[in-house]
């Protein structure tokens, strides 16, 4: 009962936001929150550290965005294209990956991504450095102007939210429960009967999928994809997030992006701020060191704060 | 002369650019493969721990106009300094988890380490200038060799096949080898294991940081040098394997050569010819080439 109440309350403050906050910067929000459920799925809910999911992302991002621009295919079919790119390229990366365990599958991901990065920097229709401009966001069923902010936040939100209710209905599945088996025993879940290599790929396509989706998102609601999206920069923000909210709870990735992605945006504000209070002419150029605080938020988490936010306000309730 | 239709002088010029590149990645992934036998952490930390020697030897000279050569002493010894610490302070909490989280915070460190760096110095490159003693080249009758680059391999090989007398001759590599099969034996035989933890990561970080101080007059010495190479270390040692120290060694050095060679024959290949063997080995030989299967 309790459960549905939250649910609702989070759903209609979800629909009110756009009008008290920028909604640029909700729906961005929104994108980081469901490419760190993707991830999720893989750490949380699988127990597979995937250092390489900004290919998935700013892969999806990419082909979205030239399906858009140079084919001009209408907004559903983009999408589609680069979550199904992310898809695919997810079941070749995972494919390779989980022929090795442990921290080696972590340094294979990171390798392939990193090999995909390297691809998009040298082909043509990245646009390389200066990244892929101008995506254009067309119309909805042919119909709705998604240049509107307000239209494309609600756009947005719908398929956030039925992507969320798809993960939970997943992750509670039966499907789910052996992904928990897999998890917590690789052996044991073997011995039982289960072909652990079909569940680990599926586990990391669909993640792959669910991050490409979320790129692809974010690529039409900015309107543009860079190298930034597939650096490996951008495979560690998104493990951040989740570490922040808390690794394998349902919600603690949503408030890991919305804490980072906030950081990320208000670092300079608390900088200058910062400057004129103590008078350190260095707080000023804390809007540039966004990696060093991020690097710092990362060794306090690992080192003293492991279940992440959630995680650990889960345990004291308990 | 002509190879496949490439000059011979510039074929050789990139074979041995290819050995340079090579030797840092033997050197590297040596470091990885030591610290990881020991403490099972692969350290995220050690492509920064390069650039930081690298930029140790820069800074040296440029503000105290201390010579390339006592640099290339000394900034070993400070990051191995530095290593110990991160160790005793923060990695130790760790062993008893998951490995994960050692890699995780080697992530995070390199992060803060980079970010202090860029906030001083830019993304642009420093230029180092090679050391008077080494400047210049010789000329071989069939191609000029750049003896600066002749010394990095020269060296680099010295201190890698040293490091595979230590480890596998002597007494202290053999304590070294016991403590990575069983470190709860060897402690009980009165080894102090927790010192021996710290100086495994201390000597680590310093063939990371020499490596650095190697690369400073070839490579330009700038703050992400290192994170663009660690993730083709990660790369070469997946491919070799972590089991064995002439593996690493051999592993570098050739994806190194290969490396080189592709920039010769088929440019457009030559930053992911590494990653494309990766998946190759993974498909052919999955625990490596070097490597145990568990």
């Amino acid at each position: 009962m309790s459960r549905k109440l939250g649910y609702t309350a989070v759903l209609l403050g979800l629909l009110i936001a756009p009008f008290a906050l920028y909604p640029v910067l909700l729906m961005k929000i929104l994108c980081f929150a469901l490419f760190a459920c993707a991830f999720n799925l893989l750490i949380g809910f699988t127990g597979l550290l995937s250092f390489g999911h900004a290919a998935f992302f700013g892969g999806a991002a990419y082909i979205t965005g030239h399906a858009l621009k140079m084919w001009g295919l209408p907004f559903e079919l983009g999408i589609l294209i680069g979550t199904l790119f992310a898809a695919l390229v997810g079941w070749v990366i995972g494919g390779l990956a989980i022929r090795r365990q442990g921290i080696y599958f972590t340094m294979i991901t990171l390798a392939l991504a990193q090999m995909l990065f390297f691809v998009f920097l040298q082909a043509p229709f990245t646009g390389g450095e200066d990244g892929l401009q101008s995506i254009p966001r067309g119309y909805l069923l042919g119909v709705i102007d998604l240049r509107n902010d307000l239209t494309m936040y609600y756009v947005v939100l719908a398929i956030m939210v039925l992507s969320f209710a798809l993960i939970v209905r997943v992750i509670h599945s039966p499907f789910g429960q052996v992904l928990k088996a897999v998890r917590e025993n690789e052996p044991r879940a073997t011995s039982l009967g289960y072909e652990v290599a079909r569940y680990k790929l599926l586990a990391f396509v669909l993640s792959a999928a669910l991050a490409g989706l979320a790129g692809s998102v974010k690529a039409v609601v900015l309107g543009f994809g860079t190298l930034t999206d597939v650096h490996w920069s951008m495979s560690g923000l998104v493990v951040l997030m989740t570490l922040v909210g808390g690794m394998g709870t349902l919600f603690g990735p949503v408030l890991g992006a919305i804490i980072i992605i906030a950081l990320e945006n208000k670092l300079g504000d608390v900088g200058a701020w910062l400057a004129q209070v103590t008078a350190v002419e260095w707080f000023n150029t804390l809007g540039e060191s966004v990696t060093m605080i991020t690097g710092l938020i990362f060794v306090i988490c690992v080192l003293a704060f492991r279940r992440g936010i959630i995680g650990e306000l889960a345990a004291r309730i308990r | 002369m002509e190879i496949f239709g490439i000059p011979l002088a510039a074929f050789l010029g990139q074979l041995l650019l290819g050995l340079v590149n090579g030797s840092f990645y033997a050197m590297l992934s040596l470091g990885l493969a030591v610290i990881f036998g020991l403490l099972n952490v692969i350290n995220f930390a050690h492509g920064a721990l390069y650039m930081m020697g690298a930029f140790l030897a820069w800074m040296g000279l440029q503000y105290f106009g201390i010579s390339y050569w006592v640099m290339l002493l000394l900034a070993p010894l400070m990051i191995a300094l530095f290593g110990m610490v991160i160790e005793r302070s923060m990695l130790r909490w760790l062993y008893q988890l998951d490995h994960l989280y050692g890699l995780l915070l080697t992530f995070g460190i390199t992060l803060i380490i980079e970010g202090v760096f860029r906030s001083f110095y830019g993304v642009s490159g420093q230029p180092f200038a090679v050391p008077p003693q080494l400047a210049g080249a010789t000329d071989l009758g069939f191609m000029m060799l750049p003896i600066y680059r002749a010394w990095v391999v020269v060296a680099s090989l010295v201190v890698c096949l040293a490091t595979w007398f230590v480890i596998e001759k002597t007494r202290l590599g053999a304590y070294l080898r016991a403590g990575t099969e069983n470190p709860r034996m060897v402690e009980a035989f009165g080894i102090n294991v927790p010192l021996m933890v710290t100086l495994t990561y201390g000597f680590g970080v310093a063939l990371a940081a020499f490596a650095g101080v190697l690369a400073a007059p070839v490579l330009q010495v700038s703050p992400l040098m290192g994170s663009n190479l660690i993730v083709t270390i990660f790369a070469v040692v997946v491919i070799g394997g972590m089991g064995s120290i002439l593996g690493s060694i051999v592993t570098g050095l050739a994806l190194g050569v290969i490396e080189g060679l592709t920039k010769v024959f088929y440019p457009e290949l030559s930053s992911t010819v590494v990653f494309i063997i990766m998946a190759i080995v993974l498909l052919v030989r999955p625990a490596g080439l070097f490597g145990r299967e568990k």
